[in-house]
């Protein structure tokens, strides 16, 4: 016996999407598969890595413990939509300061960064750790990425 | 991904009444509120159930009011709503602060108080603080609505007053009056997203420097989140300058029943619970 | 000063903006036509004999592909150093997480529910869950007596010397299994057929995988195709085990006509079965004299191998070769071996043998101190290897470093003598939170052990292209540790080029020579140095074909490849003309070089809830040249994150030989709140023989971290941990008496 699907209309990236899925499908395979935006990572499934953070009607998520069902009619962000032409500066900080390693913690990172950005949420190092606590990164030992905040909250490259 | 999506169904009720509706029809059908809790042995393939109740949809469950004697919250408000709230911070410390240590900032914006007393987990960090702040809970069916002390609420390990057909409501806390003590504090495994191994959350009125109002209350060291009713007993109208230590500790340790798990050992969490009392009562004889 | 124009700068990642904007692809993230999804069936028992395989009745099993040993067309083996470990069990099983069948189906929700419809009947046998039953050899579950190696090293005469002692000291210390957490868990995906094999996938070494295949298939070489995909990280977690994953989803393919299949696992799966650190256990005894002179080391060490040898001899011949750590030391007996228990086979990892030997001798030389009422400083002083002096192995020093100065550097960062002396003041009070400094010096040889990297005789080569650009073609894989980078300058400085021209293929085995694995610490100091050559023999050609007068590269390049019609340099490796070892007596140059390092730390103890926070850590390192001074200091700052993991917090739960604690939720990884800003710095000491004057420095930061945790630990509270992970846990028995 199989269910059937709901309609999902929601707003991808700033472009209107819909599709069928089943209601209970994580939001992260919904992205992934059927949007193809692979940019949003799996990296535990288990709302502890961080690694599928989206930004979800202006709120940070974990897109692995998003059931379909409850981004009807939503607004989706995913790390595809930070840059445009250019770079977003987060995404420059990111570069210029070696924030990004392997890269597969990156894309949450920089949602998650860009998500306490535009709440102002950080005020100093304590806070941008704080704020990044539930975004693990095995590679870098977040020294970089931290700058990397900071310096785009200030302004600095 | 080890569930089955292919395999469920989802009731998505507009407003509470249709939610009350559907449950008393659809006793097995799981309530879902934020998913924080439910998607994770969900996805892993461990979840039975097969039907669900959307709750994310429904404003009667959200919303924050604060009155002159107490303030009420619907289920559904967020971690991030209650460590934002300003007047919190002063009144009701404990639970921002273990609002603040509930899972990282993704989880704080989905996770619910509801979901986290329902969900019945010994380790979960709001409710020793409510305990200690005196909660009740709404518990609203079709059949109407009870309040319930949140003391009484939990009966055993992943058991409740619930009914199948009840949802939680609301939560009220009676707004404490000025001048009292707070203290909680949550040992995990790391500083930062980690289900607790012990926790401890009190509060304390003194006048004429005796203790004249304790309530003490502890996650992770018994099947649900208990009171420590007998180290309250034992410190309970004396005077700051001569607690008796060591009776109160002795009556903790007969409070709770802590085991080993994966996080810890029974032998630490006892260790660490009176500690933590300790540390408390360290606190409480400066005030 | 830098005399160069690339290396020594902090050029930007090459490969930096498709990671930052979602567009870099890993395996999981190719969409592929008629993808099948693997998925594996295993036992959960430690040691048993396979009864029976029942398939859940009613369940329409025709629409899924099967594989058990009997498909396999070649030989049922995984090919590492030799070939003991079965691709699938055939009869018995060694560990719990031993895969007995595999399953494809198009849905990948179907082959996971299909999975748990399987049923495997084990009658068991009495396993061996532990570094004291495997020594009793009881029950032997591998070889005569379960003992994978042995390695000896002897200088001087320890017995003797030991008799001397003024103090004489015997301790044990034990370190765990840790897991690698690479956020990306492993995926392959394969192509298989007789006409030939093609797998892409996620790992650390191209030819490996290919061996492997070739081993498992019996198909010719150039039949098998081996690409690496970008790679979320590996740390030795994706050395040996991608070699598995690949011939299991090539069989799959195989069963399938050629059909693609991909194998990803979970968090779960790969946790729970993927190869983790050694466990060890190693005993010192030692002498000194009144004054603190060393002069004796017994050393008895241990390490769990697991259920089948893959790497294990050679991690145990890196954590021998460390084992008297920095010192000069005239007598000397170590005793290595490494064991054989129930449990999936361990494997490398950051540091491959050397963190465990380093932190029992780190840890030893503070207990020593205290013991002789010395500072740990003043001890070390007395006794760090310098120039000229001979080492373990017999090996001269002959690199010009001033280990004194390193570690005096590391004291002054972290204001070591006045808090050496002002804590235990501030400890005497009633507040429950103790504070304490502590260090570690160490080193970490770089490239391969002794005479494996000449066996190995890697080869790079660089291509001029028609557009007159630059490709480096070299098996060495980017997982994030900066190898495209560090290539990208290394062939542009030996070329005169900007950055811009030059390209690193990304690693294919029918495109690039085998410039040997990515692990070792090898791949800028050894691989970096033939891609150097390549490019410096790349310029002589130009130049000699009367190019390049007016210095524009690609100009040359376009011209030459247009008359010659093309231009291919190579450079395979050669050793250091001063390198001799024997591998039998285990005498020699071990390595041609090592990277030397003093890590300091400063750290509360928190007596309520047995915590330890590091609050400050310096990191000190001469590495050589850092070729790229981000990139060096992210490679620091990310190992030494692992190494405090590894010290405190990580600890791998075993119930029944399989990690119980498999989940991110379980084992916790640090945050970024509980890691302090790592504070990172290099003495720069050109090497000779490394590109640039660069030496490895991948491994260095998970050796030192540990120990100068506990040595902390020990200022703090006057007690002697000798055992890592010291969690909370462990450090409230130490404190208040088991
Ligand atoms: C990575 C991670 C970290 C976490 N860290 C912490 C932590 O540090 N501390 C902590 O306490 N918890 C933690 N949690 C658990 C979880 O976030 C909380 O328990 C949260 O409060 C659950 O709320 P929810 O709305 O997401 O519940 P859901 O998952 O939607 O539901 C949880 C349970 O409650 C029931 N339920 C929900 N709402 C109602 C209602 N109104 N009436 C009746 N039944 C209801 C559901 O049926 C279900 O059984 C963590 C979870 C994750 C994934
Ligand atoms: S994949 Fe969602 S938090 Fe890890
Ligand atoms: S860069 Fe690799 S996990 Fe963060």
């Amino acid at each position: 016996m199989s269910i059937s699907k709901i309609l999902l209309k929601l707003t991808v990236n700033g472009i209107a999407r819909q599709i069928y899925v089943h209601p209970m499908a994580r939001l992260l395979d919904v992205i992934r598969e059927d949007f193809g935006l692979t940019g949003t990572k799996e990296g535990c499934g288990e709302g502890e890595c961080g690694a599928c953070s989206v930004i979800l009607d202006g709120m940070l998520v974990n897109a692995c413990l998003v059931p379909a069902v409850q981004a009807q009619g939503s607004t989706l962000r995913t790390v595809e939509s930070l840059a445009g032409v250019d770079l977003s500066p987060l995404q420059e900080a990111f570069l210029h300061h070696g924030g990004a390693q392997c890269g597969f913690c990156t894309p949450g990172m920089l949602v998650a960064g860009t998500h306490l950005l535009e709440t102002n949420a950080v005020q100093d190092e304590a806070g941008a750790r704080e704020g990044l606590a539930g975004n693990l990164c095995r590679c870098t030992g977040y020294v970089k990425i931290v700058d990397a905040l900071l310096a785009t909250r200030e302004g600095r490259p | 991904m080890r569930g089955q999506p292919s395999l469920c169904d989802v009731l998505a009720p507009l407003n509470l009444d249709e939610a009350l509706a559907l449950r008393a029809a659809h006793p097995e059908a799981r309530p879902l509120a934020g998913g924080t809790d439910l998607m994770v042995p969900f996805a892993a393939g461990r979840l039975p159930d097969r039907l669900f109740l959307n709750l994310w949809g429904l404003e009667e469950l959200r919303g924050i009011t604060v009155s002159d004697g107490e303030v009420t919250f619907g289920a559904l408000t967020l971690f991030r709503e209650i460590a934002a709230h300003p007047l919190f911070q002063r009144e009701f410390p404990n639970l921002v602060r273990s609002a603040k240590a509930t899972g990282a900032l993704a989880i704080q914006s989905r996770g619910s108080l509801g979901g986290n007393i329902a969900n019945g987990s010994p380790a979960a960090d709001t409710p020793p603080s409510l305990l200690v702040y005196g909660a009740e809970l709404e518990l609203t069916s079709l059949r109407g609505s009870r309040w319930v002390p949140y003391a009484d609420f939990h009966t055993g390990y992943k058991r409740s007053l619930l009914a199948p057909d009840e949802l939680i409501t609301r939560i009220r806390v009676p707004r404490p009056r000025a001048g009292g003590f707070h203290y909680f504090r949550k040992v995990g495994t790391r500083q930062a997203q980690a289900i607790s191994k012990v926790s401890l959350a009190a509060w304390a009125r003194t006048g004429n420097g005796h203790i004249q109002e304790l309530r003490i209350a502890l996650g992770s060291v018994a099947p649900m989140p208990i009171r420590a009713r007998g180290a309250e007993k034992a410190l309970l109208g004396r005077s700051g300058a001569s607690l008796p230590l060591d009776a109160a500790l002795e009556a903790l340790q007969a409070d709770i029943s802590p085991i080993d798990d994966l996080r810890s050992s029974a032998r630490f969490r006892r260790k660490v619970a009176g500690n933590l009392l300790a540390d408390m009562l360290r606190g409480l004889a400066l005030v | 000063m830098n005399d160069y124009a690339h290396i020594g700068r902090s050029v930007q990642r090459r490969e930096g903006r498709a990671k930052l904007t979602g567009a870099a692809l890993f395996t999981d993230d190719f969409k592929i036509e008629g993808l099948l999804h693997g998925a594996t069936v295993r036992s959960r028992v430690p040691r048993g004999r396979i009864t029976g395989i029942h398939f859940e009745e009613g369940f329409p099993w025709d629409e899924f592909v099967i594989v058990t040993a009997r498909d396999i067309p070649g030989k049922n083996v995984v090919a590492h150093l030799i070939q003991d470990q079965p691709c699938l069990a055939d009869g018995v099983i060694n560990h719990p997480e031993e895969a007995i069948m595999l399953l494809a189906h198009p849905d990948p929700q179907r082959v996971q529910d299909a999975r748990e419809r399987v049923r495997v009947d084990v009658e068991p046998l009495p396993p061996v869950l532990s570094i004291d039953e495997s020594l009793r050899c009881d029950p032997v579950i591998w070889g005569e007596d379960n003992i994978f190696k042995t390695i000896h090293i002897t200088k001087g005469d320890p017995d003797g010397a030991e008799a001397q002692g003024h103090l004489r000291m015997d301790a044990t210390y034990l370190t765990g299994a840790q897991e690698h957490v690479y956020i990306e868990p492993n995926a392959i995906i394969a192509e298989a057929t007789a006409e030939g094999v093609l797998v892409r996938g996620s790992m650390q070494c191209p030819y490996y995988v290919h061996h492997a295949l070739h081993e498992m298939f019996q198909l010719p070489l150039e039949k098998v195709r081996v690409a690496q995909v970008e790679t979320g990280g590996g740390f030795g977690g994706k050395e040996d085990f991608p070699s598995m994953l690949a011939c299991h989803a090539a069989l799959l393919s195989w069963k399938a006509g050629g059909r693609p299949v991909k194998i990803a696992y979970d968090r779960e799966e790969d946790m729970a079965c993927t190869t983790k650190r050694h466990p060890s256990r190693t005993r010192i005894r030692s002498a000194f004299a009144t004054d603190g002179t060393l002069l004796a080391l017994d050393v008895e060490l241990l390490l769990d191998g697991g259920a089948y040898t893959t790497l294990s001899p050679v991690v145990l011949s890196r954590a021998a070769i460390h084992a008297s750590g920095p010192y000069r030391c005239p007598n000397l007996r170590v005793q290595a071996r490494a064991l054989a228990t129930n449990t999936p086979p361990h494997g490398a990892f950051r540091g491959f043998g050397a963190p465990q030997s380093l932190f029992a001798i780190e840890r030893h030389m503070d207990e020593a101190a205290r013991r002789l009422g010395l500072d740990p400083a003043e001890l070390r002083r007395k006794n760090l290897l310098r120039t000229g002096d001979v080492m373990a192995t017999g090996q001269i020093m002959r690199d010009e470093v001033d280990l004194i100065a390193l570690m005096d550097r590391a004291l002054t960062e972290i204001r070591y003598a006045e808090k050496r002396d002002s804590y235990p003041t501030l400890n005497a009070s009633d507040d429950p939170v103790k504070r304490g400094v502590g260090f570690s010096v160490f080193m970490h040889g770089g490239g391969f052990t002794g005479s494996a990297e000449t066996m190995l005789n890697s080869v790079a080569a660089l291509e001029g292209t028609e557009d007159g650009r630059v490709r480096v073609l070299a098996a060495s894989t980017e997982m994030g540790q900066g190898a495209n980078t560090v290539f990208t300058q290394v062939a542009a400085e030996a070329l005169q080029a900007p950055v811009d021209l030059i390209m690193v293929v990304p690693p294919d085995t029918s495109l690039v020579p085998n410039s040997g694995p990515t692990v070792a610490s090898r791949t800028t100091q050894v691989v970096g140095k033939l891609v150097l050559d390549a490019g410096l023999a790349m310029r002589k050609t130009l130049l000699d074909a009367g190019l390049l007068l007016d210095g524009d590269v690609a100009g040359a390049i376009r011209t030459y490849v247009a008359r010659h019609g093309a231009l291919r340099t190579e450079s395979r490796y050669q050793k250091p003309d001063f390198m001799e070892w024997d591998d039998t007596t285990y005498r020699g140059d071990a390595y041609a070089t090592y990277s030397w390092a003093c890590y300091a730390v400063d750290l509360r103890v928190d007596l309520v809830t047995y915590e330890t926070q590091v609050a400050d850590f310096v990191a000190v390192q001469e590495v050589g040249r850092a070729l790229n001074p981000t990139l060096a200091a992210g490679q620091i700052e990310g190992g030494v994150a692992q190494g405090i993991g590894w010290g405190l917090n990580e600890e791998v739960i075993w119930r029944g030989g399989s990690m119980a604690n498999h989940q991110m939720s379980n084992y916790l990884i640090a945050t970024a709140v509980d890691l302090p800003r790592i504070r990172v710095f290099f003495e720069e000491r050109p090497f000779a023989y490394g590109p640039g004057g660069a030496k490895g420095l991948g491994e260095l930061p998970m050796d030192g971290p540990a120990p100068a945790i506990l040595n902390a630990v020990q200022h703090a509270l006057q007690i002697a941990p000798r055992q890592v992970p010291m969690t909370p846990e462990v450090l409230m028995d130490l404190v208040e008496g088991a």
